[in-house]
């Protein structure tokens, strides 16, 4: 007996399909689908926060939320509720429409990306044969929402933020879709599931050589800025610029702009966690049948979450021991060493699979 | 430098110049309207070079005001205290700003709380106090019912 | 893009920042001129927390205004009070028993260790580091609970009076301070691991700030401001007051002139403070705790100028006595003053996280400045 999401989820679908219409069928799997997107949102944001509160207070020699439930577990959602129930207030010189608007589409966009991801085995939204790039391409909308919110809050801090988002954002995502290529290089698919299936043998961190552990790197370099997150935090800057683009926000719109930037890190990881780390895939050695087979037994959605949760981590841990980057200082790191590196990585990557070096 | 060897230069510099007995700092009593010429070559003679502007103030004396310059060079580790009376009805005299740069904050706080002019400042504001405020609360018939705890 | 916003609209993109803004350390008002992200102009609005002490201090007696200095630069508090009991015993002209004369150094270098340590940590803040603050404040607890054992407060000890201190030191002072010693020296290596080697923080800190020797001397700044551009001006070495002159310690030097020398400097006066301190512990003459004063002090006719090194630089009182009960005119010469009337010079061209990182570096205590 194994635990297995994806025979809970075919389950559900025979059950569906011999009960209904097709079409039918097929309409309330998006309803659960969706469902189930907005619950993992929800659940991701009170677990993530947490996770922040308490890594950062043990690095930081305090306990944390410690009063509202057991070990402080609830606060996050206190204050949730708090939020909820907060007016959110419009400023009275702000664009209302695309102010009230800008919080959504950072959400949306974050939400999108999940589809092609694979939480567990067979266990995927849609497996979309061009995975890779459409996580590239759908990750790249969240920032006209930041770019929004930034100008039509009509705050000279706000529009700083998000002038200094948008500059980040679009020169970072070259680095993270080039360290991507190398990946899609070494697999010869785009599919997320292929790519997690070309790992079987090994993690691409293990069976890629230099290339790919250069390209790891950059990756998690990338996505920390593209997720605003510190040292890469300039969009909200909070010794500079009060809070930058959400600075006039207040209520449950600064919640969802708070919930989107941890769902954000969560798919980042998630990605990085599928690419490099070989997904839901369990740890394998060689030969080792019998090691081989004990990882077996683990669930491949406890290998999933495992794997992004370290990333997650190491992620946190960036932020609570990093100062900040400068602008002028950040867009170096990329035009001037990160994009020359990858590029560079990139032909050595195509190289070493040309040879066929790998594995 | 000492004492009397920096007296005797100072006096040199202008014949108006008295000197106060005593004290820690040799204290040299001059002119104000030639303040700026003597304060000019206290800063550039080389005998003299008082980079280091340490304290600038003014006393009210309810008769007059008394600006108070503490000068002293770095360099030949010497000090002097150079006062000037100013008529308290109208107290103007000339900036020092461009001569020391700390100068300038100075005579702004100095300018708002006794109402000393300093002609040529560049950017003669209340540094403190709101712009709007009446009167210069350090003077000595400054009163303030509201705001201000006499014990 | 910004730069045709700002032409359009106003010509220049102005911004306030503060009086309530996460890095001015309080209630300082900075009007910045900005074409884009570049500084073309910063203006400080000062008052905020303005409340005369200077006139407060001439309807105090001499033995009460040393206490409102205390709330003037509240992170050396002891050191303001020093510099005020020194201009009044100036006057008096009275001695002060050796021990007296130990106690108050003790305690003004484990003041000056207590404000760079918070230097330290809200610079990192400032730079966007978050934890090094709260490391910096587990050994300031440290020395706040030893202050408190002796002085009865933690922040405004109001310890130094004319003649010396007000009590006698804690019997568990020696011991605890020794302690103390040990843990800091442990934990020093720690800040040069976290953020002096951390290569972000080096890149946020060189080339930033750069103030000339020669224009350092003229904006008036002192402490660790004039000695990062290269310029010794410690009053401890230069016009000896106390004990100092018998001390052996350095008085650090940089020739950078920018945030990172600034920096350097700090860094290094903790460790010649912790020496200082190391020097004296052991070495505390029995004695009395305070010279023998009347119980109401009249200072003779003149002018009285005390010149003390604070955390942040010189600290000058200046009384002018007409032979009353109080002061006629009292000046505080602040540190922080002068070192703020630089920060423009400082900050021009530079980017915004620029401004924060020099503000960082002078340590600005806004109701020093503000008086």
């Amino acid at each position: 007996m194994e635990f297995s999401l994806s025979a809970i989820a075919n389950q559900v679908d025979t059950w569906l399909h011999a009960n209904c219409a097709s079409w039918l069928a097929l309409t309330i799997e998006f309803v659960i689908v969706g469902l189930l997107c907005i619950a993992l949102f929800a659940v991701l944001g009170l677990v993530l926060i947490m996770m922040e509160r308490k890594v950062s207070a043990y690095m930081q020699l305090r306990l944390g939320p410690n009063r509202v439930g057991p070990k402080g577990m609830f606060q996050t959602l206190a204050d949730t509720l708090k939020l909820l129930v907060k007016e959110g207030l419009t400023p009275n010189g702000a664009d209302k429409f695309l102010f009230n608007l800008a919080p959504f589409i950072v959400m949306i966009a974050a939400m999108l990306v999940l589809a092609p991801i694979g939480f567990a085995k067979d266990f995927v939204i849609w497996d979309i044969n061009i995975g890779v790039l459409y996580i590239s391409a759908i990750s790249s909308i969240g920032v006209i929402g930041i770019l929004m919110a930034g100008w039509a809050s009509n705050n000279k801090y706000s529009l700083l933020g998000a002038m200094r988002s948008g500059a980040q954002i679009v020169s970072y995502e070259l680095s993270a879709g080039l360290s991507i290529l190398t990946i899609v290089i070494f697999t010869q698919d785009m599919s997320m599931g292929q790519i997690v299936a070309s790992q079987a043998d090994g993690w691409w961190i293990w069976k890629g050589h230099i290339p790919v552990i250069i390209s790891f790197i950059i990756f998690l370099i990338a996505v920390t800025a593209e997720t605003n997150r510190a040292p890469f935090d300039l969009a909200e800057a909070e010794s500079e610029l009060t809070a930058g683009f959400h600075t006039e926000y207040s209520g449950m719109k600064f919640a969802l702009f708070f919930l989107a930037e941890y769902v954000n890190i969560f798919i980042v990881c998630a990605v990085g966690a599928t690419l490099f780390l070989g997904g839901w895939m369990p740890l394998h050695i060689g030969n080792w049948a019998d090691f081989n087979r004990i990882m077996d037994y683990i669930p491949s959605s406890v290998w999933f979450f495992g794997k992004t949760f370290f990333l997650i981590f190491v992620i946190m841990w960036f932020r609570w021991t990093f100062p900040r980057l400068r602008i002028d200082q950040l867009l170096n790191l990329e035009w001037k060493y990160l994009l020359p590196i990858s590029m560079f990585n990139l032909l050595l990557a195509t190289f070493i699979a040309i040879q066929g070096w790998y594995l | 430098m000492n004492r009397e060897e920096l007296q005797s230069a100072i006096t040199a510099l202008n014949a108006d110049i008295t000197f106060e007995e005593g004290g820690e700092y040799l204290t040299a009593n001059i002119p104000a309207d030639a303040c700026r010429d003597i304060m000019q070559a206290l800063h550039n003679l080389p005998a003299f070079e008082m980079d280091y502007m340490f304290c600038l103030t003014c006393v009210d004396w309810k008769t007059h005001l008394t600006m108070v310059y503490h000068l002293e060079s770095r360099k030949h580790a010497h000090a002097v205290v150079i006062k000037s009376k100013l008529d308290r009805e109208n107290p103007e005299i000339e900036t020092l700003s461009d001569i020391w740069r700390t100068a300038e904050f100075l005579e702004r706080e100095v300018y708002d709380l006794f109402g000393v002019r300093f002609i040529h400042h560049s950017d003669l504001r209340r540094l403190l106090l709101t712009d709007d405020w009446e009167g210069y609360p350090l003077r000595k018939d400054y009163e303030d019912p509201i705001n201000m705890i006499k014990l | 893009m910004l730069q045709e916003v700002a032409q359009k609209e106003t010509g220049d993109l102005v911004i306030n920042v503060g009086p309530q803004h996460p890095s001015t350390h309080g209630v300082l008002h900075l009007v910045i001129t900005l074409n884009g992200e570049t500084i073309k102009k910063v203006e400080p609005h000062l008052g905020y927390i303005h409340r005369s002490i200077e006139k407060m201090c001439e309807s105090l007696s001499y033995r009460q205004f040393i206490y409102s200095t205390s709330r003037m630069d509240y992170l050396s508090a002891h050191i303001n009070n020093h510099a005020c009991a020194l201009a009044v015993e100036k006057g008096l002209q009275i001695e002060i028993p050796e021990r007296a004369q130990v106690i108050r150094v003790l305690m003004d270098e484990l003041t000056r260790l207590a404000s760079h340590q918070l230097w330290w940590g809200a610079l990192a803040m400032d730079v966007g580091a978050i934890t090094p603050f709260f490391h910096a404040f587990r050994e300031r607890e440290v020395l706040n609970d030893i202050m408190e054992e002796t002085c009865g407060a933690r922040l405004t000890m109001n310890y130094m009076v004319p003649g010396g201190v007000m009590f006698d030191l804690h019997p568990n002072f020696q011991s605890r301070v020794k302690d103390f010693i040990t843990l800091f020296k442990s934990k020093l290596p720690e800040y040069d691991e976290l953020v002096t080697g951390n290569v972000i923080f080096q890149n946020r800190m060189k080339q930033v700030g750069f103030i000339s020797a020669e224009d350092a001397v003229s904006y008036g700044c002192t402490g660790p401001t004039l000695r990062g551009s290269g310029v010794s001006c410690d009053i401890r070495k230069h016009h000896p007051y106390e004990l100092y002159d018998k001390l052996q310690f350095t008085e650090p030097l940089e020739t950078g002139g920018d945030c990172w020398a600034r920096y350097l400097v700090r860094m290094e006066e903790m460790r010649q403070s912790l020496h200082i301190v190391e020097q004296l512990i052991d070495n505390i003459p029995e004695g009395e705790f305070q010279a023998k004063t009347k119980a109401v002090l009249k200072l003779p006719k003149g002018e009285f100028y005390s010149r003390v090194e604070t955390a942040r630089g010189e600290l000058g009182v200046y009384i002018v006595s007409e032979g009353g009960l109080t002061p006629y005119r009292i000046k505080f010469r602040s540190p922080g003053f002068s070192n703020l009337s630089a920060l423009d010079h400082m900050a021009r061209g530079q980017k915004i996280g620029d401004l924060v990182a020099i503000m960082g570096t002078l340590d600005l205590v806004i109701p020093d400045i503000d008086r």
